[in-house]
């Protein structure tokens, strides 16, 4: 058992010495969200309106956009995962004496960190472009927490993915028409009430919108709801976000963990 | 069949029965009631064409793949049962370099050492030995992207060679590399068997084999077709040859001389000029026919004994050539190739 975790540990630090070796990794993964950060702000940011009188779109885009970025996690796991079976390297792993879940652990983990890279370098842009959370610095913190734990839960999709396709493009794909939905059918960029009646139920009580909505209350924001106002998850989105993490590890480690053992046996 | 490979009271390192493994629904058999076994401290070269199932006995037998039937001991550890087991006493260095293309050589080697669960320390002074070992200690701190092909898979294999495994397999070792590459992994490979390491070796190279292994079995169409030391295989197939290329206006001439000397079966190849013939008399065949040639004048090109080489015998067992050359559908057998070793 303690290798287990051990070797999972290994696998998490190979990630972070490739990061080391090929730096331009996370100079992209982090200008991306910095890029989509100013094109919010600048592009859109003057003709949504928030609908909260006082309160900059910035406000209302800051929590939205940490969560679609940390949601994309799970393509960089994908993306990787399905390049080391192309490349032999995850044939190589499992004729280790290593414990079955210690290479998509040690992967999702060390996904699941970067993001604390990722969110530090855009809440430095989010605070240049005017982002002001006044909630407090525990509550700012314990949103991150937050955040970085959803981003772990969602690398067990990618790893699924990753395992599951025949090549990284293919990886890359199939997590863009995963998660774009599910990112923009949400409230992180626009307010729901906009939409069409039946779309605000999946786009207010989606997995990214209680995230979202999560967030901005422990950043001191009010969230506006459409049809679900009333709802409980509409109500209680952090404890609704924590189910949703619960349940997507719940279905994804172990779906994830048998792919790996019998990967290569189709 | 090889005496030696049958001999009982040798220990058997590796044993492979009747393996079968379906792709597709059962259309395409990988593996077709495959079976060998490999005595321990030897090398076994197993030899076939692309898609022949050499990649997918290597992978049954370091337990990556299930077959659908069959019974496989690696070490005396069932690999269907125990594959844990398994994993604690093999080596894997497979037909794509599996390390990480990113991480330096040393990088690589302390994490595959810390898999094998060495101390930090010990880790790294395994990976020191080993770079020294295979001479890649100036490019230890260099990405292995910016390593030549030989370098490359150097190390891999020494990767797989960290905890000293009982048993190792290398999965077409030398398959891409130019031939300089090649005789230093033939080097390489060389001594470690010299140490005693037992070896499973799969290769599309009849040289390979019949540089490295002690015995060898010829695979094809997921099936053991052959089984022997390369002498013998090569015995399966005949004698000597003997082999004259003369001008063209002397062929006439040559085929007479040679007819009478080898007493018939000569065949004559026009586009190369050359007449050819089994002998059982050997050299003193040649100087027959190097004298009679002298005394009419004629003096060949080339003139020698040929012995039969393992590509005659592939040849002979399976009817067609090791790398499957047929140019008219090439393009479908590659395809063919490319698709199986998934």
């Amino acid at each position: 058992m303690s290798h287990a975790i051990s070797d999972a540990l290994v696998v998490t630090k190979r990630q972070w010495l490739q990061l080391i070796r090929v730096p331009e990794v996370l100079i992209f993964s982090t200008i991306q969200p910095v890029m989509f950060v100013l094109l919010f702000r600048y592009v859109f940011g003057g003709s949504i309106s928030t609908g909260i009188p006082g309160v900059d779109y910035v406000q209302l885009l800051m929590p939205g956009i940490f969560v679609q970025t940390v949601a994309f996690t799970l393509a960089g796991t994908a993306v990787g995962l399905a390049e080391d079976m192309q490349k032999g390297l995850i044939d190589r792993f499992r004729s280790l004496p290593i414990s079955r879940g210690a290479v998509v652990f040690g992967r999702a983990l060390g996904d699941g960190l970067l993001n604390i890279v990722v969110l530090f370098v855009m809440g430095l842009a989010g605070f240049l472009v005017g982002w002001r959370p006044d909630s407090g610095l525990f509550k700012v913190m314990l949103g991150f927490i937050f955040l970085l734990f959803f981003g772990f839960a969602m690398a067990w999709i990618g790893i699924l993915i990753g395992l599951s396709v025949r090549s990284a493009r293919v990886a890359n794909a199939a997590v863009f028409i995963a998660v774009f939905p599910l990112t923009f059918l949400s409230n992180a960029f626009a307010p729901t009430t906009g939409m069409p009646r039946p779309l605000q139920y999946f786009a207010e009580w989606n997995p990214v919108s209680t995230m979202v909505a999560a967030c901005r209350e422990l950043f001191g924001l009010q969230n506006i709801f459409g049809v679900t106002a009333n709802s409980w998850p509409s109500q209680n989105p952090l404890e609704m976000s924590l189910i949703y993490m619960v349940l997507l590890m719940a279905i994804f480690v172990p779906l994830s963990i048998r792919k790996y053992v019998n990967v290569a046996s189709k | 069949m090889s005496s030696k490979a049958t001999t009982l009271n040798t220990v058997k390192s590796v044993i492979a029965e009747d393996l079968v493994k379906t792709y597709d629904g059962g259309k395409v058999r990988a593996l077709d009631g495959l079976t060998l076994d490999v005595s321990e401290g030897t090398v076994l070269g197993v030899l076939g064409p692309n898609g022949a199932g050499k990649t997918t006995t290597v992978r049954v037998l370091t337990t990556l793949l299930i077959p659908d039937s069959g019974r496989a001991t690696v070490a005396g550890i069932d690999v269907i049962k125990q594959p844990e087991k398994v994993r604690e006493v093999i080596g894997l260095s497979g037909q794509y370099a599996a390390v990480d293309e990113t991480l330096t050589g040393w990088d690589n080697l302390i994490m595959f050492g810390r898999l094998y669960h060495l101390s930090p320390k010990a880790a790294k002074q395994r990976a020191t030995e080993l770079l020294e070992q295979f001479s890649l200690t100036d490019a230890a701190k260099r990405p292995i992207r910016t390593y030549s092909g030989g370098m490359r898979r150097r190390l891999d294999l020494s990767a797989s060679l960290i905890v000293k495994p009982k048993i190792l397999f290398l999965d077409e070792p030398t398959t891409g590399l130019d031939p300089r590459g090649r005789q230093e992994m033939w080097g390489v490979i060389k001594s470690l068997v010299r140490g005693g390491t037992t070896l499973l070796l799969t290769t599309q190279y009849l040289e390979e084999a019949d540089q490295l292994a002690d015995d060898i079995v010829v695979v094809d169409h997921g099936k053991v077709i052959a089984r022997g030391t390369s002498d013998q295989l090569k015995r399966q197939v005949g004698g000597e040859r003997l082999e004259i290329v003369a001008a063209a206006n002397d062929l006439a001439q040559v085929k007479e001389i040679v007819a009478k000397v080898a007493g018939g079966n000569v065949s004559v190849d026009e586009g190369i000029r050359q007449v050819s013939a089994p002998v059982t008399t050997g050299s003193k065949a040649l100087i027959e026919a190097a004298r009679q040639l002298d005394d009419l004048g004629i003096h060949p090109l080339d003139i020698g004994l040929k012995r039969p080489s393992l590509d005659d015998v592939f040849i002979s067992l399976t009817g067609h050539v090791a790398e499957e050359q047929k140019p008219e559908d090439e393009g479908e057998v590659k395809a063919r190739g490319r698709k199986r070793k998934k």
